[in-house]
């Protein structure tokens, strides 16, 4: 009975548009037709009607024209009789209401603001680009856009639970007779926010058109989609972006409007209502629209109907497990027992052992267990992990090492941070509560690390220690081995390896963009360094990660080797033919979508700027981030922009091309600080014991005029060098 | 000739209960029809199996009797030369009919172009520029009717063109295109494939059945993929890309109080003008003041059609209904240009006021008849002329009998609009329909399609045919006389998805379409094509036609235009089933062999006779699941779960 849906959509399509076009009269009205209209820190204006249309909404009467491509958009409702073919118009009439609800939202922030208690509105630029590397490398497999309320609170956290488990992200917005699922979770204390996935748009079910926005905006950012390319976008979204809608509660016309537009982009809805199903396939990947589904089989039965194989590893603790608990945080008055942190030692050190010395899944707590312990105590902790496998090697110790801190944050209620034997580590009393112990960190490392590095890992055992004189013993030796590592590190050039390793890893996101991974030249996202793509190439040969011969030396400075040439040669199908590691101006590297900032040139000071993607302010080169985000993305050489990751700043063989360190002009406050101690013996090596000081930032100036005031005061060296182009 | 209007059982010549009404009124007025003549004409058995060869003045000579194989014509003629010769000259007929109709499309577009024709206009310029990009033509940049005057020039001359390939050629699948290539049967220019297979086909001349039925294949591809398919292009160009209109079908559609103008025949420029001059205020006041409510304009055959599709102009009936129209003694004009119109409908019209007004240089029908030679510059003139005499004979109308049987219906899937219509604006594409063919929804594709055959039960075939196959979950596309007797019987309303099977009434429902989608005219049948072109192109049904589960049938054909379309079909990998009357080359087995199995090795697809509808429809599937099977798609699909290694590998 799908021509009942078509007859809701449609009306409901009709009533979107009507509203929006009332909305923007009455607007025009109060603070006038030029009045300015964007969401926040976006290069992408309003992104669905940008990336469908092509159009740049910047102001209210810039409305008029969408909002009218939207009206002629709209069909009639089908008539009881003889009717004519209904789901191309319904399919119309949900773009229609994208259009319509995308201006809705868009006048919130003129006359108010969605941002308004547990609401957060629209969703950025930056948050668009970091939390896309997740959706990149699988840690977040896809999103729910949750509209309505679970029938209860206690079924609302159950559901939010196990797509957290599932790693999903779980977008909320729409109420259902004046109650939602984001106010339920919020009522039983759960965390809300980005940092959990739980991410409540707004109350009404148009604040949806975030969770489309991000997706829209992922094709043009990741996929390299030109705006106004409908068919490619909408195409990219189906194929890419495994989304679905959960609808909990009466289906209105409005929702089912919202849904037809949803079903454009391949995201099929899953109710938990009877209405009617649309079941053949072709728009969506299986079927448009599921119902009358229980709420214990509805997270399940989504991920099938798009489509999904979401592989969780099964981790034997009594607490909630999975990435979206990473960015959970354990305040002080929730926290049990504490460890490190500068208040008490704490560390975590991998060891490659023989494998006789090694017994799988042996895990031992030495000292105290939880239960042992005070409210509120404070204990020395090692994590001390014995690997063995025949393909282990000890490079791999500080790759397997660095999974720790997601491995035990992953779990819920228990926070890790840093690294090695700066590590600060809380478990909260609800998850001492529900039993977890120090004995589980171990069954949390045994499990993931067999789990995700089978080819490498053929023993795990794991001993925590509590006891102060053992933590003391063990660090010494620990630390023994840190520096055996840093020196190693330290040797470890891009002249001195034979391969570098390609990473492939956006490609489900960003089909056209091949990173080169160096030695001293990490992956641009910044997760993905020379060891890791090495480690990942033994798991998995066949993988993301191929190593690279680097062949005959071309050019020195500019980084090019010959092997490098043909592999991007033959992996981009021709696109790019050559291509430098250490050169901005010439064939540079190509960018995906999720950099951790962009080096641009500013011609003027014959130097370049950098800034990292947090920034959301101005930059010299008169383009906020998120706008030079869009001419370096998508896979395509834009020589003097380029994409980066933060490391790469602190290598010696940054942009070493153009001169290197000296040539950076303008650097945000906040990244100069963070990078701080990493550029220290660069700086040192540069000889200019103040460089850090003579590169401006945003309290120098937003325009490139006033930076070069500045670095003319200041005598920086990047006047004096050879002009860059 | 009186007696034999009584010789026919006229609750038999029909399943259409309008035809025995009808012909009631035709015994007792004793006026002949179509089904009387078939009564009292028994077909020559020796033309009707292929045996007779009246090529030369030596004969004609017949080979026919038990000894066949040993018998010779005058020349020395074989059975099978005879029989493949008279195939190739009747598939060069139905090439030469559609064709020439697709030049005057050209034709007509040049001359709006240079602004030669009053009122004449370009309807739809996205398929223009797309069209042109067929031909090679930059289309941007360019007005509209400097880019319509160069597309009519390239169209223009396809027909003259002498060697090479078609342009259209090129909208094949590559491995088809290669195909044509590697047979030689790629055509080189319309009118030469057709006057090289006279010639061919000549006394005297070629004597090697593979060699001719080749030809008849070539002759057939430069129609269907050259002047066929420029005349529905073109059609589309001027009159615009049908989009689905709802109309209804049957005699039922004439009116008692208003000037009924009847439109038959295959082309829609006159008749479009006509349905035009039948609006204009003035005509309807001169209506009004003849006594009548208004002016009604319905069609026959292929002209009905075009009309239908772009005008919703409601179809009276299909070919066999041209002269029990007239016997309702309602009509106050009925236009003909060209094909399919009886010379039998001139002695209809004698008996009533109805003026026979015939258009084309063509086609001069009737030896009373008004025949209008239409200034082509001035349609819309002549047309005005047409129904001003049309209402003033609304005076001479006597006493009228007008059935009351009309069918509710939806028309004009163009394949344009089929893509539109599973994706929406945005999403416009053949995925939908792929998907369910592979996931089992729909078990395949039919084009039930062609005529209508005094000497079968009218409408018994389509309609038996049609209703299977959906039952069966085939989803029929029909064109031609087939569409409008599937209108007739109630097949093109979207309610008629109840009698569809549970797979392809879940595609119906989802969709909002019928079962069996009206797609056009018979010179229509290249939209056809262009559907299994695209189906093929859309991915994950093989890398050509023949290897889709699709199948063409045409249960009561008549026309040597029906063969030409079946010879098409085949050479394009379609293979078709033709029922009624039997094989026009059953006289050679070797040739009906050769058609069956031959044209299956080297084209993909085979050419069938086969009489009742019933078997017609167990070869239909029994095609279309040997189809599936080879495709691995008939054991239901797994879902397949996307894992991040697979979504790295997914292009977009």
């Amino acid at each position: 009975m799908s021509r009942i849906i078509a007859s809701a959509a449609i009306r409901g399509a009709h009533t979107w548009v009507e509203r929006a076009e009332k909305k923007l009269a009455e607007l025009k009205e109060s603070v006038g037709a030029d009045h300015a209209v964007e969401f926040p820190n976006t290069a992408y204006y309003l992104p669905v009607i940008y990336g469908l249309t092509g159009e740049k909404v910047e102001k209210l009467s810039d409305m008029d024209k969408v909002l009218s491509y939207a009206r002629d958009l709209l069909p009639e409702v089908p008539s009881e009789k003889l009717w004519l073919p209904y789901l191309g118009p319904t399919l119309d009439s949900g773009v229609a209401t994208l259009f319509a609800e995308e201006c809705l939202e868009a006048m919130k922030y003129i006359d108010g603001s969605p941002v308004d208690g547990i609401w957060l509105g629209a969703a950025d630029d930056v948050i668009m680009r970091a939390r896309g590397v997740e959706f990149v490398d699988g840690s977040a497999p896809g999103f729910a856009a949750v509209v309505g309320a679970a029938p209860d609170n206690a079924t609302a956290v159950k559901l939010a639970r196990e797509m957290q488990e599932k790693m999903l992200y779980v977008f909320m917005g729409g109420h259902d007779g004046g109650t939602s699922f984001a106010e339920q979770l919020d009522a039983e204390g759960v965390q809300l926010g980005w940092d959990t996935r739980l991410v409540p748009f707004g109350t009404e079910v148009s604040s949806q058109i975030y969770s489309l926005g991000f997706a829209t905006r992922a094709a043009m950012a990741f996929g390299g989609v030109q705006p106004g390319d409908f068919e490619r976008i909408l195409k990219y979204n189906k194929m890419r972006i495994f989304a679905f809608v959960l609808a909990m509660g009466e289906v209105t016309d409005e929702w089912y409007a919202t849904a037809a537009g949803a079903i454009s982009y391949g995201f099929p809805t899953i109710s938990t209502s009877d209405i009617p199903q649309i079941l053949p396939t072709g728009v969506c990947t299986y079927e448009h629209v599921v119902s009358n589904v229980s709420c214990d089989e509805l997270v399940q039965r989504a991920i099938e109907v798009r489509g999904l194989k979401i592989k969780v590893a099964e981790v034997p603790v009594p607490v909630s497990y999975g990435p979206a608990f990473e960015g959970e945080r354990v305040r002080k008055e929730d926290t049990f027992v504490e460890a490190g942190g500068q208040k008490t030692t704490a560390f975590e050190w991998v060891r490659m052992l023989d494998a006789t010395e090694v017994t799988d899944n042996k895990i031992e707590v030495v000292g105290p267990e939880i239960d042992e312990l005070e409210e509120g105590a404070r204990v020395p902790l090692a994590i001390v992990v014995d690997i063995a496998g025949r393909k282990m090697q000890q490079d791999f110790e500080s790759v397997i090492e660095r999974q720790f801190h997601h491995l035990i944050n992953f779990a819920e209620g228990v926070l890790h941070m840093g690294q090695r034997d700066l590590i600060w580590l809380r478990i909260s009393k609800a998850a001492k509560d529900k039993g977890f112990k120090f004995h589980h960190l171990g069954d949390i490392l045994h499990a993931k690390l067999l789990d995700e590095f089978d080819a490498i890992v053929d023993k795990v055992q794991v001993t925590v220690y509590t006891d102060e004189a053992k933590v003391e013993e063990m660090l010494a030796k620990a630390r023994l081995s840190y520096a055996h590592r840093d020196e190693r590190m330290a040797g470890l050039t891009d002249d001195t390896v034979d391969v570098f390793y390609s990473c492939t890893l956006c490609q489900s996101f960003a089909p056209t963009h091949i990173c080169v991974v160096t030695p001293e030249r990490l992956g641009l996202c910044g997760a993905y360094n020379w060891l890791d793509a090495k480690a990942s190439n033994e798991l998995n040969p066949a993988g993301p990660n191929a190593p690279i011969e680097k062949g005959e030396l071309i050019n020195a400075s500019t980084g090019e080797w010959a092997g490098v040439n043909s592999f991007i040669a033959e992996k981009s199908g021709g696109a790019v033919q050559q291509m430098t590691c250490y050169s901005l101006m010439e064939n540079p590297m190509t960018s995906c979508g999720c950099f951790m900032a962009i080096i641009a040139l500013l011609p003027m000071c014959n130097g370049v700027m950098i800034v990292n993607r947090e920034y959301a302010g101005m930059t010299p080169s008169g383009m906020k981030f998120s706008t030079l985000a869009g001419m370096v993305g998508g896979g395509v050489q834009a020589p003097g922009f380029m994409g980066i990751g933060r490391g790469y700043i602190a290598s010696k063989k940054f942009m070493s091309a153009e001169g290197g360190l000296a040539r950076i002009v303008w650097m945000p406050k906040e990244l100069k600080d963070a990078m701080a101690s990493s550029l220290a013996p660069r700086i040192e090596e540069l000889g200019i014991p103040n460089f850090l000081d003579m590169i401006a930032d945003e309290s120098v100036g937003e325009s490139e005029d006033a930076v070069l005031e500045f670095l003319t005061a200041q005598g920086h060296p990047a006047l004096t060098m050879d002009p860059l182009f | 000739m009186t007696d034999d209007t009584k010789t026919i059982d006229i609750n038999a010549v029909s399943i259409d209960p309008t035809a025995a009404e009808m012909l009631e009124i035709a015994i007792a007025e004793e006026i002949p029809t179509v089904f009387s003549r078939a009564a009292a004409m028994k077909p020559c058995p020796i033309g009707a199996e292929g045996a007779c060869c009246k090529l030369c003045a030596m004969g004609p000579c017949r080979i026919s009797g038990k000894d066949k194989e040993f018998k010779r014509g005058v020349c020395g003629a074989t059975i099978e030369t005879i029989a493949a010769r008279n195939f190739a000259r009747q598939v060069v007929a139905g090439a030469a009919a559609h064709s020439d109709h697709g030049r005057d499309v050209a034709l007509m577009m040049k001359a709006i172009a240079e602004g030669e024709i009053e009122g004449g206009t370009i309807k739809d310029e996205i398929k223009l520029a797309k069209v042109a990009g067929y031909f090679g033509i930059e289309p941007t940049g360019k007005d509209v009717m400097t880019l319509a005057g160069e597309v009519a020039d390239a169209a223009l001359a396809q027909f003259g063109q002498q060697t090479g390939e078609l342009a259209f050629v090129g909208r094949a699948v590559p491995k088809r295109q290669d195909l044509w290539r590697k047979l030689g049967v790629a055509p080189r220019g319309i009118d030469r494939e057709v006057v090289q297979t006279l010639h061919q086909t000549a006394p005297g001349n070629d004597q090697n059945v593979e060699n001719l039925m080749d030809a008849a294949v070539r002759t057939a591809l430069g129609s269907g993929w050259g002047g066929s398919m420029i005349a529905t292009d073109l059609q589309d160009i001027i009159f615009g890309t049908p989009e689905p209109v709802r109309s209804a079908a049957n005699l039922g559609v004439l009116k008692d109080d208003e000037v009924n103008i009847l439109i038959h025949g295959h082309e829609p420029l006159l008749s479009s003008m006509i349905v035009e001059a039948a609006q204009l205020p003035e005509m309807k006041e001169l209506a009004v003041k003849m006594g009548a409510k208004g002016i009604n304009i319905a069609g026959i055959c292929c002209t009905a059609n075009e009309a239908l599709m772009r005008q919703g102009v409601p179809p009276a009936g299909n070919m066999l209904h041209q002269e029990l129209a007239v016997l309702t003694g309602a009509v106050e004009a009925m236009v003909v240009d060209v094909q399919c119109i009886f010379q039998g409908l001139a002695e209809a019209a004698k008996h009533f006021h109805t003026l026979l007004v015939s258009t084309s240089e063509k086609a001069k029908v009737g030896e009373n008849g008004m025949h209008i030679t239409v200034d082509e510059h001035h349609p819309l003139a002549a047309a005005k002329d047409i129904v001003r005499q049309a209402v003033e004979n609304y005076a001479n109308r006597g006493e009228t009998h007008i059935p009351t049987a009309s069918t509710p219906l939806v028309a004009g899937f163009s394949h344009e609009y089929i893509r539109y219509m599973l994706g929406g604006k945005m999403r416009a594409s053949f995925r939908p329909l792929n998907d369910n063919i592979i996931n089992g929804r729909i078990r395949g594709l039919a084009a039930v399609v062609g005529c209508s055959n005094p000497r079968v039960v009218q409408d018994y075939g389509v309609v038996n045919v049609v209703r299977e196959l959906i039952a069966n979950n085939v989803l029929v596309v029909v064109t031609g006389c087939a569409a409008i007797t599937s209108g007739k019987h109630g097949l093109l309303a979207p309610e008629t998805m109840e009698f569809a099977g549970d797979g392809l009434k879940e595609v119906c429902e989802t969709v909002g379409i019928p079962p069996v989608l009206h797609v056009g005219s018979c010179v229509d049948n290249t939209r056809i094509l262009t559907i299994l072109t695209e189906v093929v192109q859309e991915g994950g049904l093989g890398e050509d036609i023949n290897d889709l589960p699709a199948i063409g049938i045409s249960p009561e054909w008549f026309s040597e235009k029906a063969l030409e379309i079946a010879a098409y079909a085949v050479g394009s990998g379609a293979s078709v089933i033709f029922g009624g009357v039997g094989s026009p080359v059953s006289g050679s087995e070797h040739v009906v062999k050769y058609m069956e199995d031959t044209w299956m090795e080297r084209y993909g697809a085979g050419f069938f006779f086969i009489e009742e509808p019933q078997d017609i429809v167990v070869k239909s599937l029994d095609l279309i699941d040997s189809k599936r099977a080879a495709l691995k798609i008939d054991v239901p699909q797994e879902r397949v779960l996307f894992d991040m290694d697979m979504r790295r590998e997914i292009s977009v």
